[in-house]
């Protein structure tokens, strides 16, 4: 066993390296000021035009359509080495993460040449339009409809918790087309042009404060055929392949959140009753119980790397990641602003405390975002212990025709 | 990167695992459980006979000299069949004799070890001390003087590395059993027997110095986790069966989120075990500075993988789960005698948070 890159991933890791130091040089620290969303997306824009100039966008993408035809090992390299620095990335995070993925599987190679360089380059920006107010977990009772009119289709409903909709310039929606086929096969995806007539976004302000992300309406919007994704009907097909990506997407610990050493260091400098905190046994406790979940998973997506550097598929192992690192966020978090006593309650700008006090915020948000804590304790049962499924009443009746039990 | 087992460990794995599950397994455990002998001769005979007490032992004092990968997947094999032979304890005192013996010292004791033809044991709690805490035992002018108990396997030994006090915490001394009183003692696991050592004078030698018994506990939390995986993964996997095929309300109890979701937790648990005692065993088989931290983080996941699948393994099993004639008592009780065995859970937090400090000061 070691830790050490192989040859070749050493070389590409020192280039990588030291290209990262030449071009971030703004990002090694984090900002001084929280930037606006308007600042954020040209410091987005201009970062990943850098990459892609340099040869460092869609790493594992085929080259003609303006990837690497890379491995995962260099991609994985690259992220590692960009995430040392504080170089904003999470404006492209679904699009290139799960949307473009789903686009390059399943459109048709015009589609392909058109979408696929472009949002490489950064250049347009895409969200993912999968939720509405009736379906989260389960997806497939969705309700946006879209009605052939000849060569194009007519879009109308709602969708939500859709990040950066009203900064993006397509989307990839999930929609019925049948009412009268059971619930998954009557779906149908398509590309949609957020600038087109009758698109609206709205922002939603969600409990942290912070407005991520949308609502978005659609009111008789029209998308040609041509820019349907898979077969009329195989929709849900299509959304499991950006499902796939969400998973690997939305994997470990948010970059640069608190962790044990932030627990640790916030002990260090509190006394309670002339005791040092960090002398305190439920204190320490919670740094063990804190560095065993966070390092747990670190060493869990290190298993993974090895299979991935050997050409090999990685185990079921990685879909604890989520469930562990989120929950562990929410109680350590917690644990760490009781420890400060009535001062945790205290909001102050740019110190500690509040990084904190945002990771307890933030942590009830990763507990829902990609599959709840309840659905990928579902996806463990079902897909790697094997147990049977849920009991699904209004899976094979018309969807026009469920009721509820 | 290459954060997993060799492949040598995964065939040797792979082979312990057949071997165990045709030899060994809940049902052999229960014969040694009602049985007269503190453990199962002919099962050690042939455990022998795989070689595998001489595992770790260097070639040239009749061993395979292999690594800790391999010691690794033998304890977690050992867990998993819950076989009744005195092998992770002789394994025990062959790493105290490796990391501290002299040389003179591994001539004398590692072939007897290696051969099956002597079975050790590590006899380092009194009562309610921790590994780190001199204990009441000493070593004066080469004899023994103190009580051990429990010491697993403590019947079945001939040979027992012992801790002693020293002016610098607990050090080691290796001693016959011969000249020992050996009594039984009764634990709550039925299946690998305890003992209370009594030394009055017992003849012994030192083995290395204190610093060797902080290396060595750390080497054994790391042996001791991958047996915890072993045994945790067996509770497991027996419940998962049993929610496949359990009915209640017109239903497998394995559709019920209740169910599926705790065994989805006994998942989590032992991945994030796993992670951990890999990197224990690496830490350990490359000498790294982080095997404090390392070793730690091990004990304590595979502790709580084990007593988290223990414990449900009953609950989801229902009544039956909790007679005598069903199997999920051997695993609840294991773990007991797991978590027992080289310091608790609070020992082992308290010892990684320390290692961590230690770490960031040295960092700093």
């Amino acid at each position: 066993m070691d830790f050490n890159d192989t040859p070749a991933e050493a070389e590409f890791r020192a280039k990588v390296r030291a290209w990262i130091e030449a071009n971030a040089q703004e990002y090694l620290e984090p900002p001084a000021e929280p930037w606006g969303l308007d600042e954020f997306v040209a410091r987005s824009k201009a970062w990943q035009k850098k990459k892609y100039d340099a040869g460092y966008a869609g790493l594992t993408w085929p080259k003609d359509v303006g990837g690497q035809g890379l491995s995962p090992m260099h991609q994985i390299i690259f992220n590692q080495e960009e995430s040392r620095t504080y170089v904003p990335t999470g404006l492209y995070a679904i699009g290139l993460g799960m949307c473009i993925p789903t686009v390059f599987t399943h459109g048709t190679p015009e589609i392909i040449r058109r979408y696929v360089p472009k949002a490489l380059e950064g250049v347009e920006v895409w969200c993912q339009l999968f939720s509405e107010p009736v379906a989260g977990s389960d997806l497939a009772s969705i309700r946006t409809r879209a009605v052939r009119d000849g060569d194009d289709w007519v879009i109308t409903g709602q969708k939500v918790w859709t990040s950066f909709a009203h900064r993006s310039d397509f989307g990839i929606i999930i929609t019925r087309t049948d009412f009268d086929a059971p619930k998954h096969k009557g779906l149908t995806m398509f590309i949609v042009d957020m600038k087109a007539p009758g698109v609206e976004a709205r922002p939603i302000r969600q409990m942290s404060g912070s407005s991520d992300f949308n609502e978005v309406f659609f009111t008789d919007v029209r998308v040609p055929d041509s820019h349907r994704l898979g077969a009329v009907g195989d929709g849900w097909k299509v959304a499991l392949t950006t499902l796939m990506h969400e998973r690997l997407a939305v994997g470990g610990k948010p970059r640069h959140a608190p962790g044990w050493r932030a627990l640790m260091e916030l002990a260090r400098g509190i006394e309670a009753d002339g005791t040092p905190a960090l002398e305190r046994a439920d204190v320490r406790l919670r740094i063990a119980d804190t560095y065993i979940a966070d390092e747990g998973i670190k060493l869990t997506q290190m298993r993974a790397l090895s299979a991935l550097s050997k050409g090999a598929i990685p185990g079921p192992e990685q879909s604890i990641s989520k469930v562990v690192v989120a929950r562990t966020m929410q109680e350590m978090s917690a644990f760490a602003l009781e420890l400060a006593e009535a001062g945790g309650l205290v909001v102050e700008k740019g110190s500690p405390i509040e990084r904190l006090q945002q990771a307890y915020m933030g942590a009830a948000g990763l507990r829902i975002a990609g599959g709840t804590d309840e659905i990928l304790r579902n996806i463990i049962a079902e897909r790697v212990l094997g147990l049977p499924g849920d009991l699904r009443p209004d899976k094979d009746i018309p969807f026009s025709q469920i009721r509820p039990l | 990167m290459n954060f997993d087992l060799s492949d040598d460990a995964k065939t040797l794995r792979d082979a312990a695992r057949r071997f165990l599950s045709a030899e060994a397994g809940p049902a052999v455990a229960r014969r040694a459980m009602e049985a007269e002998a503190p453990y199962d001769a002919d099962l050690w005979a042939k455990v022998v006979a795989q070689g595998w007490p001489a595992a770790r032992v260097p070639e040239r004092y009749g061993g395979l000299g292999l690594g800790t990968d391999e010691a690794c997947v033998l304890a977690e094999e050992l867990g998993r069949s819950l076989a009744p032979v005195p092998l992770l304890s002789t394994m025990a005192a062959i790493e105290a004799l490796l990391l501290a013996g002299s040389d003179e010292q591994q001539a004398r004791f590692l072939p007897r070890l290696a051969s099956g033809d002597v079975v050790g044991c590590l006899a380092w709690a009194e009562g309610s001390n921790t590994p780190s805490a001199n204990p009441a035992t000493v070593l004066r002018d080469g004899r023994l003087f103190g009580r051990k108990a429990p010491v697993p396997d403590g019947r079945s030994a001939a040979l027992a590395v012992v801790t002693v006090a020293t002016p610098d915490g607990p050090a080691m001394a290796i001693a016959e059993l011969a000249q020992a009183s050996v009594t039984p003692v009764d634990t709550l696991d039925l299946v690998r027997r305890s003992a209370e050592i009594a030394f009055d004078g017992t003849p012994a030698e030192a083995l290395g110095t204190p610093s060797h018994w902080t290396t060595l506990v750390e080497r054994l939390a790391v042996l001791h986790a991958w047996e915890a995986l072993g045994t945790a993964a067996a509770a497991m996997e027996m419940t998962l069966a049993y929610a496949k095929e359990r009915q209640a309300f017109g239903l497998r109890i394995g559709r019920y989120q209740a169910v599926k979701h705790r065994l989805a937790d006994m998942y989590i648990k032992a991945e994030l075990a796993r992670a951990h005692a890999l990197h224990g065993c690496w830490a350990w088989g490359s000498n790294a500075p982080e095997l404090p931290q390392a070793a730690a983080a091990a004990r304590v996941a595979s502790l709580d993988a084990l007593r988290f699948a223990a414990e449900e393994s009953v609950q989801l099993h229902g009544g039956i789960g909790f007679t005598w004639e069903h199997d999920c008592h051997l695993y609840y009780r294991r773990a007991r005698q797991i978590a027992a065995a080289l310091g608790s859970r609070n020992h082992w937090a308290d010892r990684l948070v320390r290692a961590l400090e230690l770490r960031n000061r040295a960092a700093a």
